[in-house]
């Protein structure tokens, strides 16, 4: 088996994460949505630096997961406050950008 | 002394500024002030010409400079003062008739509660007037100029919830506004051909331009003078301006305003003679306005109007000396000075008569007024008498002059000016005979008007018979002293210059042919209305009446000849504004604003929505950067 | 397990094992992430989110990188996962998400870009590698936790500061956001008792559900004497959640016979349907806070009617007004 397959199945999820932001509406999954694309892209550093022999690519992952935990911990308080506000977590009901 | 021609100009200005600020505090003292302001000037005026009398008569000038107006350069505006006999002149017979009118006021607009404002209008009419006469430079001309015109305009319209006397101010004002554009062209041409505005280095210098610019020059002033002064073709607006206070006509026709005109061409003078053609035009002018103000006056039922045809006439002979040169310019200045007395005095005498009949103006309903009102039948008899050029009254001098200047021009001219001022004279007599008649003599006619008010003719309180009694002197009296050893000859004549043309006729023939004419005239106004009760109603007349009823037709004249086209140009224009230059502005808005409307649906606030904008972006992102590898 | 898979990972090529093991867990983390996206119940979607998150977990380990596999365990799966359900608890557990949806195309754009994305991503990958790899055994050599730490600390110092300060202030940015100052005191039980003694509200204890129900739910209205049933008695919580279970028609018929059949046995006339008597009646319990979720499920509602009175129940009475 090539180590390409990872790629793919790395891709696949990806483009399932993307979509699922696009589709839900709660806000928790749309999280857990971008949750699972950068799973995704950490996979794919993950096999390229198996692919390339050095061990960057852990480390760009590395990052990537100490990024996205400080993501969801603020992310979650925002969607706590605004649900506080707005008894409501559909990413929908809050179309205030619009004048 | 100098200091003095400030204040003159200044005082009356300073009374419209502390009337129209003051408000309605000031409204008890407000005639007072202004009259006093008035008198104040008066009495400057006064001083200033003793002053000027005590000089040799070479050295009569005086200058002011007050200050740099517009220190640019090449382009110098001062604003200065010019004060020599011929504005001396000017300025005497402006603060002392203007004076009087004032004085008159306070009677005549006693019942109106907006007395304050018109007094504030007058006194700025005065300071614009005397700004006018005064100034060293035609810029500064100009600024009295205008302010004449904003004057006019206020005091035209002063009744302005009459709809016609704010039309009549309208008209005033726009066709005054033609003249305006023709006094700015010539001080322009003046600042091009001659690089300043000043009148000495402009007069001195006239001779040295090319007679081309001359003309054009004169040309465009005679066009300004026209407009301020009524004359054809300009004349369209003195007949509707009597819709103002008559106190207004009487500054107007007397004073201020159409006496701007004549000081224009005279001031002027040295443009003028190296310009021979600009000349002719200006006689052309002043002869034809002669006869036509003297056809509409004989013709108007309106005693106003029918002045106001009388004044034109009058200003008609004016402009007609100016023409003529050195000639004719003392002359036509002096015949300015008798008429604005002995106008000035018709028009109060009409107001005085306006006044004790409810402001009926329709002469056909006066009648035997004499017994009522005997000061103001003396007063106007007299200032009649003058102006008709009744042996040894002012009028006699003066228009015998102008009659004798126009002989003088020699040739088949001469004697077509003569002629043609000759049969103005007995027109003169005639309407003015028919004023007389209808207003003092014959049967009472009036009735009781719409309400059922009886008018009870009563003669007018002592501030207008004063100086109505004034001005009859003045009348009776100006022109034996002003010909008494040519002392008004004299006195202008350093400024002016004289010449003597050969006439063809002497002197005293001229004199006598004018008196025969004016007996003409006095006997055809009383074989039509002294002989037989006149017809309340007016008879419908011959063509030639009724077009002079209309003014000769000037505003249909005008009607079909600016106002039509205009107004076809002008809807013309707005037709094509509308579909044309809107519709590319509109079409071009309209497609931006469907568009926009278009876009903004994608603004619909849904962040899942901006999302997928981003994922797309970020997809053909992807797509390019394949896509260049590929490549 | 572990010796296995660092030898797999230290070959420049795959063995058959880890084939194995990807075509056995990749369908499974596609499995996961379809349900995540599709899953009504988000608590459903965060299970197949963290099942995916495991079997990613094994993917690194299987490409040699093990410090990742388990920081990927013990963080998101242990830590951001359990964040994730805690706040999923604090919206509402057991809300289901409809999945229809409201923007015109949105779904439309959404499949075309996401087909759009997967083709070219796959194609991308396709075209450009090319089946040549290093493998990390060399890079793994004195392990790789030392090898991440060597790199982690020299070349990567100065990210790895920012992230640590990057963490830090996420942390005081959530506290912020999430923390309410108190603005005004507490109230003392007896502002409290002249508070409601004040606003007319219901003084007693709220009556008990399941009076006269055949079983003793909580989420069974009591009924009351003419055999309505009395929604007041069911906990205001399972109220707005629409869980109060009807009391079936035919109940009240049979409460009616059972009540004239012990009327009979007492030898008394049954009338039937006063209810005024009843101390529900009249009651206007609509305007009782609704209690918070979590502590609302108790077994005997009178307790929770009690709890009420207390300063507890106004805390939460605050935070969903």
């Amino acid at each position: 088996m090539s180590p390409e397959n990872y790629l793919y199945l790395a891709a696949l999820l990806f483009t399932l994460g993307a979509c699922g932001v696009l589709l839900r509406r709660n806000a928790i999954v749309v999280f857990m949505c971008v949750e699972l694309m950068l799973n995704a892209a950490n996979l794919a550093l993950v096999t390229f630096s198996r692919m390339h022999g050095n061990l960057d690519g852990q480390i760009m992952a590395f990052f990537v997961m100490v990024v996205a935990a400080a993501e969801v911990v603020v992310g979650l308080a925002i969607i706590v406050t605004v649900y506080r506000s707005r008894h409501s977590a559909s990413v929908d009901d809050a179309s205030l950008m619009k004048l | 002394m100098e200091s003095l021609i400030g204040l003159l100009i200044g005082a009356p200005l300073l009374g419209a500024a502390v009337l129209l600020v003051g408000g309605r505090r000031l409204d008890r003292v407000g005639h007072l002030l202004a009259t006093l302001l008035a008198a104040v000037s008066f009495v400057l005026a006064v001083v200033l010409f003793l002053d000027l009398l005590g000089e040799e008569s070479e050295a009569r000038t005086l200058h002011q400079h007050l200050f740099t107006w517009v220190p640019v350069a090449d382009f110098q505006a001062d604003v200065a003062f010019r004060l020599d006999p011929l504005s001396m002149t000017f300025v005497l017979l402006i603060t002392s008739v203007g004076t009087l009118i004032h004085l008159y006021s306070i009677g005549y607009m006693e019942h109106d509660e907006r007395r304050r404002r018109f007094f504030a209008y007058l006194n700025l009419f005065l300071g614009a007037m005397l700004l006018l006469v005064l100034a060293d430079n035609y810029l500064l001309l100009y600024v009295g100029w205008e302010g004449v015109g904003l004057a006019s305009f206020l005091l035209i319209g002063f009744w302005q919830h009459k709809p016609s006397a704010a039309t009549a101010a309208k008209k005033a004002f726009i066709v005054n506004r033609v003249g305006d554009v023709g006094l700015s062209i010539a001080i322009l041409l003046m600042f091009t051909t001659f690089g300043t505005f000043a009148f000495e280095p402009v007069l001195e210098n006239a001779s040295g331009a090319s007679e081309a610019t001359l003309t054009g020059i004169g040309l465009m002033l005679l066009l300004a003078a026209c407009g301020k002064s009524a004359q054809v073709p300009l004349q369209s607006w003195l007949g509707d301006a009597m819709e103002g206070p008559t106190p207004v006509s009487a500054l107007i026709h007397a004073a201020t305003m159409v006496t701007a005109g004549v000081y224009l061409i005279t001031r002027s003078g040295a443009v003028f003679d190296a310009a021979p053609d600009a000349q002719t035009v200006v006689v052309v002018v002043g002869a034809v306005t002669l006869l036509f103000g003297a056809i509409v006056g004989c013709a108007k039922d309106d005693i106003k109007k029918a002045l106001a045809g009388s004044t034109m006439s009058q200003i008609g002979y004016m402009m007609l000396a100016a023409g003529l040169g050195p000639i004719g310019y003392v002359f036509a200045i002096m015949h300015l000075v008798t008429h604005g007395f002995f106008k000035a005095g018709l028009f109060l005498g009409a107001g005085s008569v306006m006044h004790g009949m409810n402001d009926e103006v329709d002469m056909r309903r006066y009648g035997g007024l004499r017994k009522h009102m005997p000061i103001t039948f003396a007063t106007f008899g007299l200032a009649y008498l003058a102006i008709i050029g009744f042996p040894y009254l002012s009028g006699f001098f003066s228009k015998d002059e102008i009659i004798y200047a126009g002989f003088s021009k020699g040739g088949t001219e001469g004697w077509i000016l003569g002629g043609v001022m000759l049969l103005g004279a007995a027109l003169t007599a005639y309407y003015m005979t028919r004023i007389m008649l209808l207003t003092f003599f014959g049967e009472k006619r009036w009735q009781p008007d719409a309400s059922g008010h009886e008018p009870h003719p009563h003669e007018s309180p002592l501030t207008m018979t004063i100086p109505m009694i004034i001005l009859a002197f003045g009348s009776v009296g100006a022109g034996f002293f002003f010909d008494l050893n040519e002392n008004f000859v004299h006195w202008l004549e350093p400024v002016t210059g004289l010449e003597h043309g050969d006439s063809p006729v002497a002197h005293g023939t001229v004199g006598i042919a004018a008196t025969a004419v004016m007996v003409l005239g006095v006997a055809g106004a009383w074989w039509q209305y002294g002989r037989r009760p006149v017809p309340a109603v007016a008879p419908q007349g011959r063509f030639l009446t009724r077009a002079a009823r209309r003014d000769l037709l000037q505003d249909d004249f005008n009607h079909a000849a600016f106002v039509r086209p205009g107004n076809y140009l002008t809807r013309g224009l707005v037709y094509l504004d509308h579909k044309l230059v809107d519709g590319v502005v509109n079409g071009t808005a309209a497609a931006f604003g469907g568009a926009s409307g278009r876009l903004r649906r994608v603004q619909n606030g849904f962040a899942r929505s901006y999302a997928v904008s981003m994922f797309g972006g970020a997809v053909l992102l992807v797509a390019a950067t394949l896509l260049m590898r590929a490549v | 397990m572990s010796g296995t898979l660092a030898a797999l990972a230290a070959e420049t090529s795959t063995s058959q094992g880890e084939a194995v093991q990807f075509w056995l867990l990749g369908p499974l983390a596609l499995a996961g992430g379809l349900g995540t996206v599709l899953m009504r119940r988000a608590v459903h979607s965060a299970l197949c989110l963290a099942g995916t998150m495991v079997i990613l977990a094994l993917f690194y380990l299987a490409n040699g990188a093990y410090f990742l596999g388990m920081v990927q365990i013990v963080v998101y799966t242990g830590a951001v996962m359990m964040l994730f359900l805690f706040v999923l608890m604090l919206v509402g557990v057991s809300a289901t998400d409809s999945l229809k949806e409201t923007l015109t195309g949105q779904r439309w754009l959404a499949a075309l870009c996401g087909l759009g994305l997967g083709i070219l991503l796959i194609a991308g990958i396709g075209q450009v590698s090319v089946g040549s790899f290093t493998g990390l055994s060399q890079a793994n050599s004195e392990g790789n936790v030392q090898g991440l730490a060597s790199l982690l600390f020299t070349r990567y110092v100065v990210a790895f500061e920012v992230t640590g300060i990057l963490l830090t202030i996420a942390a005081v940015g959530a506290t912020l956001l999430t923390h309410r100052e108190r603005i005004e005191r507490n109230k003392t039980q007896r502002e409290q008792a002249e508070e409601r003694v004040r606003g007319g509200v219901q003084l007693p204890p709220l009556p008990a559900p399941g009076v006269y129900a055949r079983n003793n739910a909580v989420d069974l209205p009591g009924l009351l004497p003419d055999g309505t049933p009395a929604e007041l008695t069911v906990n205001a919580t399972l109220r707005g959640r629409g869980q109060v279970r009807e009391v079936h028609h035919e109940s009240v018929p049979a409460v009616r016979a059972l009540e004239s059949r012990v009327a009979r046995y007492h030898g008394q006339t049954y009338v039937p349907g006063n209810g005024e008597s009843s101390s529900v009646s009249g009651a206007n319990g609509g305007t009782r806070a609704a209690v918070n979720g979590t502590t609302a499920v108790a077994d005997d509602a009178a307790a929770d009617h009690d709890n009420n009175g207390e300063g507890d129940g106004d805390e939460a009475g605050k935070d969903r007004p």
